[in-house]
């Protein structure tokens, strides 16, 4: 669905069902340079059981219009303004890498809102390898070529998409490809590597909150998880084997598993 | 940037040659199998009636009925998606069922096509007489025509449709330039590169939107199984404009759901499968994936072959006195060799079209005289192949057809195969004299 804020349109997938304002609200925040399609093994499954999602894609990615946002905390306090904007008062949020610095920060910002949270492939800061930033500073696609070779593990390398017929690598690439590279991932990545109030903020979060980490993970991997998971009273840590950054779609069945037991359990829907 | 970070920079991912093995399968999730296992199974266990409600509203990724996605069919799809760089594929029980099914999730009744005008003669007949059976009309434009692609374009035209290499006359499209001509109409570039292979070309590199292939030829190689697949390029916005409302409106067999939103670069594929496999159910089997499987392992070993075998009989025939003309996109006097040169950079394919000297009564002798060469209506085959279009793949065309399609009736379409080169040359020796003989008698 579109809808406006601050002014820009804002595209967010609701799971192929109408969005219903009875319903819990789920937010979902996709990684650098990606779209709200990285989660649509996980966003139908919570749209056909009594949740209303919002899988968006932020200012300047995917269907969104605006321009790419250029710091963590500014795109914390946007999602707050959707969850303003689309009439709701809390919500609870799932983060991917990069959207998981930017709900670990919106959560600390806005405690009462958000009622439980969810992060796959996180850390509590995300510094950028230098020669990957400045490809992506450039324009040029080699940055989304290595992006997606880190971010893969067997699953990506090897095949093996949980949806027949799809390759991970190729599909992952060509949403990194959707806007301009400098528009988009650049901007990004420049903001992950600015990024310094991770840990801080992970201090301040006292709500339901599972980290879901994978071995084969280069970008984020499973002791910087742990690190992050270890600031966050009573936080939840789930360790996927054999199983690179991607692990919403490398592994869906799993992370939905978890995701479905973790959110049902601490946010349930009437 | 200095050569050593260049170096340090370049993605690690598989080559052609790694992926031809390995893409789309991982033994430890199949029992430790190093081979692709062939599931020979209609169907699939539910865990729960959660989980198949799960499956069908397209909640979760899995399989339900072999009809719509097997297992061992989703490796072969992942391997080609993966050889081409592909978002996605959707393997077919031939080439033809993969066109078929291409059209039918691209076009309504009342929507257009500009097709080029030389394909496989099954494929001109689909487009000529059965589609417009379907509501589905086609304007036909001779492959170099380029600028006539562009004339053809109408409002309701939702894709150009081409063989990048046509059969059997050796023309190519100029794809980049025809891919430009689409993309400024708003549709897609629909290529058939079954005369290619994704080691010769890989049509989403020169602008191309969807890739369709009889997997029957090169990919399979061994004349043993009838399979097609499409390919998706993911790169084509379906929501640029209003053309393509079933792809981006809410679509009733499925709660509403619009494909073009929810799975962007894989939504053609998508709903080719889950509207396109339910609806007509064109499914590959098992065996016959596994089967191209075991070709597609050494695919660019057999086209290297393939290839350097074909240059070879094209000197050979260049310089035969019963031969009138030689088609190939290696000779350099051929119309498009250069862009050849361009598209084909790995080598020009292992189809020769050539005219012999004494029409078709020639080219009948000949066929019927060669004995290593087999006759039969396949291309692609390790073995040598050879037949007279006009009376053979072809024949069901009227004589304008033909002429427009570039046949004509000296035309023997080969399709060169692996065995030792020599014995290839011997055996078309026996072939020609044989067609000479005739010509021979009737000069006393």
């Amino acid at each position: 669905m579109k809808f406006k804020v601050n002014g820009n349109e804002v595209f967010a997938s609701t799971g192929g069902r109408p969005f219903d304002k009875k319903k819990p609200l789920i937010i979902f925040v996709h990684g650098s340079g990606l779209t709200h399609m990285t989660w649509v093994l996980q966003t139908r499954y919570f749209a056909f059981h009594g949740y209303s999602v919002l899988a968006l894609d932020l200012p300047g990615h995917g269907l969104s219009g605006g321009k790419s946002l250029k710091s963590i905390e500014d795109m914390a306090d946007w999602i707050n303004s959707v969850i303003d904007s689309v009439g709701y008062k809390e919500a609870s949020l799932v983060g991917h890498s990069q959207g998981c610095l930017i709900t670990i920060e919106c959560t600390a910002r806005y405690p009462d809102k958000i009622k439980t949270l969810s992060l796959m492939g996180g850390a509590g800061a995300i510094p950028m390898n230098p020669e990957l930033l400045a490809l992506a500073e450039n324009g040029d696609p080699k940055a989304v070529d290595l992006m997606m070779d880190w971010a893969h593990g067997p699953a990506g390398h090897f095949g093996g998409h949980p949806v027949p017929g799809l390759y991970h690598i190729n599909t992952g690439g060509m949403l990194a490809k959707s806007r301009t590279i400098k528009e988009t991932l650049a901007v990004d990545f420049r903001a992950c590597d600015n990024y310094k109030n991770g840990f801080e903020a992970a201090k301040k979060i006292k709500i339901p909150t599972l980290s879901i980490l994978a071995t084969d993970d280069k970008m984020c991997p499973v002791k910087e998880g742990k690190k992050l998971a270890d600031l966050i009273e009573g936080s939840k840590v789930d360790i996927i084997d054999n199983c690179g950054h991607m692990m919403l779609l490398e592994e869906a069945d799993r992370v939905l598993k978890v995701l479905k037991l973790f959110i049902t359990t601490n946010y349930p829907s009437k | 940037m200095s050569d050593k970070t260049k170096k340090g920079t370049d993605a690690k991912t598989y080559k052609f040659d790694t992926l031809s093995l390995h893409a789309g399968y991982q033994p430890h999730k199949n029992a430790g199998s190093r081979q692709v296992p062939i599931y020979q199974t209609t169907s699939y266990l539910f865990d729960d009636v959660d989980h198949a409600a799960a499956l069908f509203n397209l909640e979760r990724g899995g399989h339900i009925y072999s009809r719509i996605s097997n297992p061992t069919v989703g490796v072969l799809e992942e391997r080609v998606a993966s050889l081409e760089g592909g978002t996605a594929a959707l393997a077919t029980s031939s080439g033809m069922s993969a066109i078929f099914l291409t059209v039918m999730t691209l076009c309504e009744a009342g929507d257009h096509l500009v097709v080029s005008s030389q394909l496989y003669g099954g494929t001109v007949n689909l487009f000529r007489l059965t589609l417009p059976k379907f509501g589905i009309k086609c304007t036909f434009v001779k492959p170099r025509d380029t600028e006539g692609f562009k004339k053809a374009i109408q409002k309701n035209t939702k894709g150009i449709f081409g063989e990048l290499v046509g059969n059997p006359g050796n023309e190519l499209m100029n794809m980049p330039e025809i891919s430009k001509i689409a993309h400024e109409a708003g549709i897609p570039l629909i290529v058939d590169a079954t005369y290619q292979t994704p080691y010769l070309c890989k049509p989403f590199e020169h602008g191309a939107d969807i890739v369709v292939h009889s997997l029957t030829k090169w990919m399979a190689g061994h004349g043993s199984s009838m399979a097609g697949i499409l390919v998706e390029g993911g790169n084509f916005d379906w929501m640029q404009n209003d053309k393509f409302p079933t792809m981006t409106k809410p679509y009733e067999g499925y709660h509403g759901l619009s494909f073009a939103e929810e799975f962007g670069p894989t939504a053609f594929t998508m709903k080719a499968r889950a509207e396109g496999m339910r609806d007509f159910g064109p499914c590959l089997s098992p065996q016959n994936a596994w089967n191209v499987l075991q070709g597609i392992e050494t695919l660019s070993v057999r086209m290297k072959k393939h290839c350097s075998n074909a240059e070879e009989m094209v000197k050979y025939l260049l310089g035969h006195e019963s031969v009138a003309w030689v088609s190939h996109p290696s000779v350099p006097d051929h119309p498009d060799h250069e862009l050849a040169k361009k598209l084909l950079p790995n080598g020009r394919g292992s189809m020769i079209a050539f005219g012999i000297k004494g029409g078709k009564d020639a080219g009948v002798a000949f066929i019927n005289n060669v004995k290593l060469a087999s006759h039969l209506a396949n291309v692609g085959d390790t073995r040598t192949l050879v037949i007279h279009p006009a009376s053979g793949t072809h024949s069901q065309m009227d004589e304008a057809t033909l002429k427009f399609a570039g046949l004509s009736h000296d035309m023997i379409r080969l399709s060169v195969g692996i065995e030792d080169i020599d014995d290839i040359k011997n055996d078309f020796e026996i072939g020609f004299r044989a067609a000479r003989k005739p010509r021979l008698v009737s000069n006393q």
